[in-house]
């Protein structure tokens, strides 16, 4: 039976996380010997997109009633074309519908997983715990399973292979759910999703100096985030926080600017590939856990990196 | 209007992480245990219910007897009556069955829940709930507002948030913003003692049904030695981040 995958959009564009989830089924795909497919709902993105990553068939589901996200209609929309082993991104919207299509299928529901599968038949991988300060090695009873991606744990793998699609009408209650209204902020990076993450503690002693911040992750392409009292006292948005309670997030590159290091920060930050801690206590415990680290005024350091930075790529 | 908050116990945020020798299981030795932070947001919504609606609260753990003493907390901190079935949580579709079957046989118009625990981070139990009980399901609840039969909940969505009017009963997981850090309630001496004389009952558990098992456990792998460049020589830490790291 081939592997399944759902691949989430946003706006009609395949996320990266989706991207991610597809490279992930093809390695399941190829050492189970058999294809992958991808089921969409309503995309807007061409399929030749997926089978880049090893889809060979795409399944796109259309359907009104799915224009807004309900994750019980989402559910019920992907189990009528998905069966035995299905991969989803652990992105918030995706991993709401993931353990309703485990219930439907009464299938086993791995979550938060990291790296590839040690066993397939039965199912079986490491996966995130303690918020991140642990692994859990779990397996999977019967052959049905659900299984979510860690976003940027996995990496997105380049694999092409012929594909085609299908497209599909479904038709499926939304009832009990009706979205009133969507605020967004335009231009954002994505925090689970962004492959650099800039961010500050009560170090910057104050919102009006995050401007610095924010030019830095510019330069770097990267995505501002918080440590948890920075949220609290209402300098950022809640939604920047990350930590055990905050959002967990596994980028390539974390750059921590006046945050001391906290376990229950650390807990949502440690999965980055590498850590640089700039910080003017020397004694600060999150030197202990960097790969790089400067001790010094952030007010001085921060400009001056940026200003590198730039100069590195021929801004 | 009568609200079930379910509650996991989980070792406090600051615990160091250890496991038994062969790591089969978590080590519990030393460990203080909470409510789950999550579920505190949602246990602190249901008690501003309560006081603004007359709703009655109770609260719903998975857990064998040593959950007890987090149970007494949340009936501290004002709920008014608990269940506890009397069971290690195995796996989310286990700990979602049983709770499931609390919510069927009590009539509960609103769950409340904590978007995942902070100990196996499944962030698959209120989604599990909702879909065995099929009723609507919203995730990342960073407010809500309850009008008779309807509540308006706001959830996180990328980059933004977005409002949706639910039809009750519902499901509905929280996290900061449900209520403020500030609004957490602390039990004081009245509901400390008010909590030894709630009612607190015990079930015994029906699901057997276990679909994933815990294998082994490992400890998150130390990085190595941090390389520590002056203030004064930040080409270094760049050439560092673009040669040696190759992240910028």
């Amino acid at each position: 039976m081939s592997i399944f995958v759902y691949t989430e959009n946003i706006s009609g564009a395949y996320k990266k996380a989706a991207l991610e989830a597809v490279s992930y089924a093809k390695t399941v795909a190829d050492m189970s010997g058999t294809d992958v497919v991808a089921v969409s709902i309503n995309p807007t993105d061409a399929a030749d997109v997926l089978y880049k990553y090893g889809a060979s068939k795409v399944v796109t589901l259309k359907s009104d009633a799915l224009k807004n996200f309900n994750p019980k209609a989402y559910a019920e929309a992907l189990a009528t074309v998905v069966d035995g082993v299905v991969v989803f991104p652990h992105s918030t919207d995706a991993s709401s519908v993931a353990p309703m299509l485990a219930v439907i299928k009464n299938a086993s529901l791995l979550t938060n997983v990291v790296s590839a599968p040690v066993a397939v038949s039965p199912f079986e991988a490491k996966r995130k715990s303690f918020s991140g300060k642990a692994f859990m090695d779990a397996k999977a009873h019967g052959e049905n399973v659900v299984v979510t991606i860690s976003q940027n744990s996995f990496g997105i793998k380049e694999n092409p292979v012929a594909g085609s699609e299908e497209v599909k009408e479904v038709s499926v209650s939304t009832e009990g759910l009706t979205v009133v209204n969507q605020e967004k902020s335009s231009g954002k990076l994505d925090l689970k999703e962004a492959e650099v993450v800039v961010s500050a503690g009560r170090g910057m002693k104050g919102p009006e100096n995050w401007g610095m911040i924010e030019e830095l992750a510019n330069v770097l392409g990267a995505a501002t985030a918080c440590s948890k009292p920075v949220s609290d006292i209402g300098w950022r948005p809640h939604s920047e926080h990350v930590g055990q309670t905050g959002k967990a997030i596994a980028p390539n590159l974390y750059v921590a600017v006046g945050i001391s290091g906290a376990i229950q920060h650390l807990a949502g930050v440690n999965s980055s590939k590498t850590i640089v801690v700039i910080n003017n206590d020397a004694e600060a415990p999150f030197f202990k856990s960097a790969d790089y680290g400067v001790v010094g005024d952030a007010f001085q350091i921060i400009p001056a990196l940026t200003e590198k930075i730039k100069a590195l790529k021929g801004h | 209007m009568k609200i079930l908050v379910c509650i996991s116990s989980v070792p406090d945020t600051t615990s160091k992480i250890n496991f038994t020798a062969d790591k089969s299981a978590f080590d519990k030795n030393g460990i203080q245990w909470v409510i789950n932070p999550y579920d505190e947001f949602a246990l602190t919504k249901a008690i501003k219910l309560q006081e603004s609606q007359g709703a009655t609260v109770t609260i719903a753990t998975v857990g064998d007897a040593a959950a007890e003493a987090v149970m007494r907390k949340a009936l501290a901190i004002g709920a008014n009556d608990a269940i506890r079935v009397n069971a290690e949580p195995q796996d989310s579709i286990t700990v979602a069955k049983e709770l499931a079957k609390i919510v069927e046989e009590g009539g509960y118009d609103l769950v409340l829940c904590g978007k995942e625990s902070i100990d196996y981070n499944g962030a698959a139990v209120p989604a599990m709930i909702a879909q065995l009980l099929n009723k609507p399901f919203v995730n990342a609840c960073v407010g809500l507002e309850v009008n008779g039969a309807e509540a308006t909940a706001v959830r996180e969505i990328e980059g933004g948030k977005e409002t949706l009017s639910v039809k009750l009963p519902a499901v509905i997981a929280g996290q900061k913003g449900m209520v403020e850090e500030k609004d957490l309630i602390i039990p004081n001496m009245r509901g400390i003692m008010s909590a030894r004389t709630k009612p607190l009952t015990v079930k015994e558990p029906t699901e057997t049904d276990v679909k994933v098992s815990a294998v082994s456990f490992d400890a998150v792998p130390a990085r190595a030695q941090v390389k520590l460049v002056s203030a004064d020589n930040l080409d270094e830490l760049v050439r560092l981040l673009h040669e040696e790291a190759k992240v910028i």
